[in-house]
């Protein structure tokens, strides 16, 4: 009979090695999907690496496509210490790059210097404010926000799409479905010449700077702590909860909308409806195998871009559908979940009858 | 207001709403019986995927389409399983362990379709079920009309309603299964297995939702799609709210939103020059989120329900 003790003190290796175990054992597991696809498994995690930093120009593609996910796995990993779940970054996402095309693409005219922060605050404003939906109808109606934030990502793309068939449609777009262009003064700068990694990754690494000062030193982070151990403890604390929900939701929505900003104002330039290849929901991914930390969300994004960039690259030589990126990004949550069960206890195989109903 | 009366009093109107129906009838049953048992399976709209898929393609490679619905129902299976081991004897997050078991599941269907399919430019389409014509019930005044036009899916959606009601309601398993999501302790105290029962729930609650998915591709259309789930499970996770976890409260939870969307759907035809076409096709969700805002406050869930429980615990 196996039974779980929970562990007294985990050692910090355990808790940095779990989520890597787990990163690894999915990576290895995607063997069998390339196997079954009748493609030479060797070959293909060859190509994979490759693609992912065989080059320069690779490294910054595997950093572009790290952008959005250090933000979005920032957004799930401040909601969820307090225990919102905010599946919604999806949709966040696309919130935060309809403002930033709304404000950006010369609808405003305002002075080149104020450009780019205004862009990158609308963004902010407008997932942020998208979150705050879902948090309102938690704390003032009881309505679960697991269910409205997962079914608003289905609304906004809908209203993307509307807007870009619609009003925000570019007349100069051969009557494809996509906004205007950015002008010139609201683009994020590109980090290299001729690459595509973008100053968005900037504001990804600050984000994350912030977001764990945030955590570790503020009384607002003290309190978000405090709502995600146990939520009926901080109530009788004293601590705001409806408050902090709200905070968090605010923040945790900004953080989706700027991944939204940054894939519009630094890497695409207009908006279509097929932006994001599911950012938001791959964000969760990210935020769980960094266990929550806000500097681990930094590491885990680059480890998933990797997979992204590299099955890609793979998928173009040797035709292995690119949905193994996906498979392996669905692996690596459901590994580290389990990973983290080794991390909070200690698995004992115990005979029976032995010390059995002391538990 | 009289052409609404007319496309209400019409039965046709009301075959489109209950084929509308049938898919989410197959989720929220399956929903509702893993919420009942004590554990919110968010795998659902995977699992939805994945029976879509399943379904299709064995239809597609010769099984037939019973055969079919047999794969889907074992695929949905397969996954309640992977939720039911995460969720039960580990105790994980069912909220992180239910997203993780859709990306996976859907991510699989997709990866399996374009490997078995990697150059098809329309999909391959199969014969789907044709609507049943049961003679006595046919004949019937306007229920006949309604009936006659739904195929074999719908009418097995229908009598899951039943079985699931009266398992729940009428039988010694469906009180255990009851009381392992109110109170489980208490369950152990009879000597029954809360970890058995509640695995054994998810199970085959998953494999109704995966019932779901087969209907699209093999009743309300005859090929798959990437995307074609499209937040249905989202929608039914919702629903059962609305359903407080009862069967027959489904069916009508169900069956209005399939009147609503059929509703939609006509009057997109009627206004739909001067009013852009997303705006009705956000009106499902923007429902759903409406329907969950309604009940929520006095909403009663299961009272073990996201709770996991240990051996021996009180």
């Amino acid at each position: 009979m196996i039974r779980f003790e929970p562990r007294e003190n985990v050692p910090p290796l355990l808790r940095l090695g779990a989520p890597v175990a787990a990163a690894i054992a999915a990576l290895a597991l995607a063997a069998l999907p390339i196997m079954a696809a009748g493609a030479p498994v060797l070959d293909a995690y060859a190509l994979m690496a490759k693609g992912a930093f065989g080059s320069l120009f690779a490294f910054s593609e595997l950093l572009a496509r790290a952008t959005p996910l250090v933000l979005t796995g920032l957004a799930a990993a401040l909601a969820f210490r307090a225990r919102l779940w905010n599946i919604g970054g999806e949709g966040q996402l696309y919130a935060g790059a309809l403002a930033a095309v709304a404000v950006g693409s010369g609808a405003l005219a305002l002075p080149p210097l104020l450009m780019v922060p205004a862009v990158v605050v609308a963004g902010a404003l407008a997932g942020g404010l998208l979150m705050l939906v879902p948090a309102l109808l938690k704390v003032r109606l009881g309505a679960d926000e697991v269910v409205t934030t997962l079914l608003l990502n289905f609304i906004v793309l809908l209203f993307v799409q509307m807007m870009l068939e619609g009003p925000m449609k570019d007349p100069m777009g051969m009557g494809w479905p996509q906004s205007e262009p950015m002008l010139e003064e609201a683009t994020l700068p590109k980090l290299m010449a001729r690459m595509r990694v973008h100053a968005g990754l900037l504001i990804a690494l600050v984000a994350a700077l912030v977001v764990h000062v945030l955590l570790k030193r503020t009384v607002w982070g003290f309190e978000i702590r405090a709502v995600g151990e146990n939520q009926d403890a901080a109530r009788h604390a004293g601590i705001p909860v409806t408050a902090t929900f709200l905070r968090v939701a605010l923040m945790s929505g900004a953080l989706a909308g700027l991944a939204g900003v940054g894939e519009v104002a630094g890497l695409k330039g207009y908006l279509t409806a097929d932006l994001s290849p599911g950012f938001g929901y791959a964000g969760i991914v990210v935020a769980m195998l960094a266990g929550l930390s806000p500097l681990g969300v930094v590491v885990a994004a680059l480890f998933i871009a990797g997979v992204f960039v590299g099955a890609d690259s793979m998928s173009r030589a040797i035709g292995v559908s690119n949905y193994l990126a996906d498979l392996v990004v669905a692996t690596s949550l459901i590994a580290v979940l389990v990973s983290g069960l080794f991390v909070r206890y200690r698995v004992r195989l115990v005979r029976r009858g032995q010390g059995g109903s002391a538990a | 207001m009289i052409e609404i009366l007319d496309i209400l009093a019409s039965p046709n109107f009301w075959a489109a709403a209950l084929r509308i129906a049938t898919p989410l009838i197959f989720g929220v049953l399956g929903a509702l019986l893993c919420e009942r048992a004590g554990v919110l399976n968010l795998g659902i709209e995977g699992i939805f995927t994945a029976g879509a898929m399943a379904g299709w393609m064995a239809a597609w490679l010769g099984a037939g389409l019973w055969g079919g619905v047999a794969v889907a129902a074992l695929a949905g299976a397969g996954f309640g399983l992977l939720h039911a081991v995460l969720t039960v004897p580990l105790g994980l997050s069912q909220h992180v362990s239910g997203i993780g078991v859709t990306l996976f599941a859907t991510s699989l269907s997709y990866y399996a379709y374009r490997t078995a399919l990697p150059d098809v430019t329309s999909p391959p389409r199969i014969t789907a079920f044709q609507p049943l014509d049961i003679p006595l019930l046919s004949d019937l005044p306007f229920i006949g009309t309604v009936l006659s036009q739904q195929t074999a899916l719908t009418y097995l959606a229908l009598a899951m309603v039943v079985v699931v009601g009266f398992v729940l309601y009428r039988t010694p398993l469906g009180l255990a299964i009851r009381a392992v999501g109110d109170n489980p302790s208490a369950v152990e105290a009879q000597g029954l297995s809360v970890t058995v029962l509640r695995m054994a729930t998810i199970v085959a609650g998953s494999a109704l939702m995966a019932l779901g998915g087969a209907f699209l591709t093999m009743s309300a259309f005859d090929a798959f799609f990437f995307g074609m789930v499209n937040g249905r499970g989202w929608i039914c996770i919702a629903l059962t709210v609305f359903a407080s976890w009862r069967p027959g409260k489904a069916l009508i939870g169900a069956l209005l939103f399939g009147a609503f969307d059929a509703f939609q759907v006509r009057l997109q035809t009627e206004v739909g020059a001067f009013v852009p076409g997303q705006v009705f096709l956000m009106l499902p969700y923007l429902l759903s989120i409406a329907a969950l805002v309604v009940v929520a406050r006095k909403a009663d869930y299961p009272r073990a329900m996201l709770k996991p429980y240990f051996k021996g615990q009180r």
